[in-house]
């Protein structure tokens, strides 16, 4: 609590005691807050919101844990009321969560409290019947639950993210809009799972709360496994790409980088996830066809042979070979295959030039540069963000295109850009020459036989 | 040079179709065949009960049927389609009015929902999986066999006097868990039959396969059955939202294992590229060792780590500065391959995830003495054999490399391992 700033922590205190005056209320208006033959229905929703609550789902955007406890909140709200809804909701502050600090199960309890209530009441107002619903009243009680669940998601979720907001300082805008909208269609479809509880009570009772769990559970082991591959796939596709990169003494974690200020361009232009995720792919495996083209081309000092800037010219094609088996978004291919195109047309390996060139190449050919000059070769020391930023600016339009440039520009404004290690000498019998990445050291091809 | 090992995409779809099926399939699509014949004649002769009803489920049959998809292992399942079946062979009542309709019907409303919803996919070029939808056929039809008699005696008890749902609910559970049990019996002969493991192995790994998924459908399926006694029709769209969450999930987690797989693969070809090993080494490699793996009765998840390891099994020579000549072969000196192996576990274990593949990698050259891991044996066998021989199918150098890799057995290769390479090089197909 200490630690928090001032407006956060006299949110955290209206909150809970918005809950408490509104529970002191109800107990003083009706002397028990529910009555003695509702304590069975209370126990079981209580202890299905405390199993829900108990295990949350982590959402893809971090601080956010979701569970589906809320749908025992709603069917209490048809079952019990708006004070049992409350009641239920207050269980979160016992949830076994360990760790959970005892600031957060207080503000969590209130807060699901004041929902359960104001949904309560939002149900009652459209002339919901409380209780458990007869047999054949159930298409009476859809309009009054989808409005109280109507209620009762963007009040959890705004209390919430105000707490966050406030505690954090993370502006409410950065949460990505879409990634917002998915997550409010997915709560909907989790709160159906109260309206079954309470529409199936009057047949067998507590076993529909069994019955409405398994799924459930099982949609969220999948999600777990789901989670933990996508974890696994990314440190093994990292691994697998700095393997391909050992062989070349000072681009060690070129690939990662790239992949980094790659998605850094794509989100600042507006790319929606999926293709952010696409463009990481791409632009860590980018540079995999390197390894068709021999290492003593690649680095070679002074003008190539044409044959030799051939076999420079490839290693695109050959990256788009090895990953082509992989069920990418096809502009993941696109991007690896023109990576080295330039704005003008002169680059390789078709020629295209602005608007032929896909949006991933244009995207990846900027990050690409940046990292090669922005770390330690062999001929050169890195060189400063603000100069590489410089060179790219001068040579948008002509080598890169203007918008990705700038979109750079804009992000490295705001997150500055951690450039790699100074490379130590490397050991003596180790001594590349050339990047065939660095726009500063244009490749020379020597002309005629 | 490079060999492009995959099939183009048109090729590989008008094969599928007409795929080598065995005769354990065979029998079972013909089965499938006649009894959804037989429902749908028996349903056109004597008419539909409740055609409202009938038409509700079908849909949502069709719906579960556009919306399949493939499970790790090459498994196609349709979750949705599944609920509504089993939810539309339960159904007792709708609204208090009792519902009567035959099993023949419930075999003829899931047959035209399934084929209802295979068009789509028939329509873009994917045609469906016939054993797999045959045995989502059978496995409805032999629930609605066992439970539709029962349905009316059932309902009576729900009713006054009696008035509960209990024996309705526990006939419910039983019936659908002996099925289950049916289907998951059937999934593993067809599979042991395909891939030649053995029917024990076959039955463990569908059962894990099966169990989470299973649940999910049966719950979903009884909570169908039981909403549509108080909720009429719109159960079904009610019901349909909390399955749907299960399906995305399912679906999420079977591409990103696809995708696993699919990027391993893809990067392990970097040292044919690299020009470190010959062309399409790595793919023969993880062929034959999961071939051989199945042999010895791995299971699928060993399976899958064998694959991972034999398709990296070289990697290691990416951290040297030139490629050997010819690759890492048997003819290596046997401290450079050790190098390459550590130096390959060493990349794995990078990732943090695969430490027990990064084990396997760095253990493939130990003797036998060493005691390495089954898959590690498995993987030097396998190697050695596609060193002596390549891509190539001539009979006598496999057999000579047989002989060959035989001479060291016991003492650098593993006899139960040979034994199960002479096996699979005799069947002749990997």
């Amino acid at each position: 609590m200490r630690d928090l700033p001032w407006p956060a922590r006299v949110y955290l205190v209206a909150v809970i005691g918005a809950a408490v005056a509104l529970m002191v209320r109800s107990v003083m208006v009706s002397g028990a807050p529910v009555a003695p033959e509702d304590l069975d229905v209370l126990l079981v929703l209580a202890l299905l919101f405390l199993v829900c609550e108990s295990m949350p789902t982590l959402l893809n955007v971090e601080q956010f844990a979701v569970s589906v406890s809320f749908s025992a909140s709603l069917a209490a709200v048809v079952l019990i009321g708006p004070d049992g809804a409350a009641l239920v909701g207050l269980t979160a502050m016992v949830s076994v969560r360990p760790g959970l600090p005892l600031i957060k199960r207080l503000f969590n309890g209130a807060q699901f409290a004041i929902c359960g209530y104001v949904s309560g009441w939002v149900y009652e107002a459209l002339h919901g019947q409380v209780g458990v619903p007869q047999v054949n009243a159930f298409d009476d009680l859809i309009g009054p639950y989808a409005a109280a669940m109507a209620v009762f998601v963007p009040l959890n979720i705004v209390l919430t993210l105000t707490m966050i907001g406030l505690a954090t300082r993370v502006r409410a805008t950065e949460v990505p809009l879409r990634g917002m909208a998915q997550f409010l269609l997915s709560y909907l479809g989790y709160g159906t799972f109260g309206l079954l509880v309470a529409g199936l009570w009057a047949t067998v009772q507590s076993i529909s709360a069994v019955l409405v769990l398994l799924p459930l559970f099982v949609a969220r082991w999948a999600f777990g496994q789901y989670h933990a591959q996508q974890r696994s796939y990314d440190a093994t596709i990292a691994a697998l790409c700095q393997a391909v990169e050992t062989k070349d003494y000072y681009t060690r974690g070129h690939c990662t980088r790239v992949s980094l200020a790659s998605s850094m361009i794509a989100q600042e232009i507006g790319m929606g996830p999926e293709r952010v995720r696409a463009i990481r792919y791409a632009g860590m495996l980018h540079d995999v066809g390197k390894l068709g083209v021999p290492t003593k081309v690649l680095q070679k000092d002074g003008p190539l042979t044409e044959e030799e800037f051939a076999a420079i010219q490839l290693h695109p094609m050959r990256g788009l070979e090895i990953v082509r088996g992989i069920g990418f978004l096809d502009e993941a291919y696109a991007g690896i295959m023109h990576h080295h195109e330039r704005h003008d047309g002169t680059g390789y390996p078709m020629g295209l030039a602005g608007d032929e060139i896909p949006e991933f190449a244009k995207v990846i050919a900027v990050a690409d540069a940046f990292d090669s000059m922005t770390s330690d070769r062999s001929y050169r020391g890195a060189r400063p963000v603000p100069e590489a930023l410089e060179e790219l600016r001068k040579t948008a339009g002509t080598h890169f295109d203007p918008v990705m440039v700038a979109a750079f520009i804009r992000v490295l404004d705001r997150e500055p850009w951690q450039p790699p290690r100074k490379v130590e000498a490397p050991p003596p019998d180790e001594t590349p020459i050339k990047d065939h990445d660095d726009p500063t050291m244009p490749i020379e091809v020597v002309t005629g036989q | 040079m490079i060999t492009t090992e995959r099939p183009r995409r048109a090729e590989r779809s008008a094969n599928t179709v007409f795929r080598r099926l065995d005769s354990g399939q065979l029998l079972l699509i013909c089965a499938a065949g006649l009894v959804a014949i037989a429902g749908v004649a028996h349903t056109a002769a004597v008419g539909l009960d409740r055609t409202e009803i009938a038409v509700g489920f079908g849909a949502l049959i069709a719906v579960g049927e556009l919306a399949r998809l493939t499970m790790p292992g090459n498994r196609e399942v349709a979750p949705i389609g599944a609920a509504a079946a089993l939810g539309y062979t339960l159904l007792l009542d709708l609204s208090q009015n009792p519902l009567r309709h035959s099993a023949l019907q419930v075999v003829a409303v899931i047959a035209v929902g399934m084929a209802a919803g295979a068009l789509p996919h028939l329509a873009v070029g994917r045609p469906p999986r016939l054993d797999a939808m045959a045995r989502r056929l059978l496995t409805g039809a032999l629930l609605a066999f066992a439970f539709r008699p029962l349905a009316d005696p059932l309902y009576l008890l729900t009713k006054p006097p009696t008035s509960t749902w209990w024996p309705a609910l526990a006939v419910m559970v039983t019936l659908i868990a002996i099925t289950l049990l049916i289907d998951v019996l059937i999934a593993a002969l067809l599979r042991a039959e395909r891939l030649r493991t053995s029917f024990r192995v076959a039955v463990r790994d569908e059962v894990n396969m099966a169990f989470p998924l299973g649940a999910a459908v049966a719950s979903s399926g009884v909570l169908l059955a039981l909403a549509t006694h108080s909720m009429d029709l719109v159960a079904l769209l009610v019901f349909a939202a909390p399955l749907l969450v299960t399906q995305v999930a399912f679906r999420k987690y079977a591409g990103i294992r696809a995708t696993y797989l699919q990027t391993v693969r893809a990067l392990s070809r970097v040292t044919e590229v690299g020009g470190y090993v010959e062309p399409g080494h790595s793919r023969r490699v993880s062929r034959l060792a999961v071939a051989i793996g199945r042999e010895l009765g791995m299971s699928e998840p060993e399976l899958l780590e064998l694959e991972y390891a034999s398709l990296m099994h070289d990697i290691g020579q990416l951290s040297l500065r030139d490629p050997i000549p010819g690759g890492a072969t048997v003819l290596t000196e046997p401290d450079q391959a050790r190098r390459i192996a550590e130096l390959g576990a060493e990349v794995i274990r990078q990732t943090g995830v695969l430490d027990r593949v990064a084990d396997v990698v760095r253990r493939q050259c130990d003797p036998i003495t060493d005691d390495p891991p089954l898959s590690s044996r498995i993987i030097k066998v396998a190697n050695a054999y596609d060193d002596l021989v390549g891509p190539s199918t001539d009979r006598d150098r496999a057999g000579a490399a047989l002989e060959r890799i035989r001479l060291s057995s016991g003492s650098a290769y593993d006899p139960h391992a040979i034994e199960a390479l002479t096996r699979v090089i005799d069947r002749g197909r990997v």
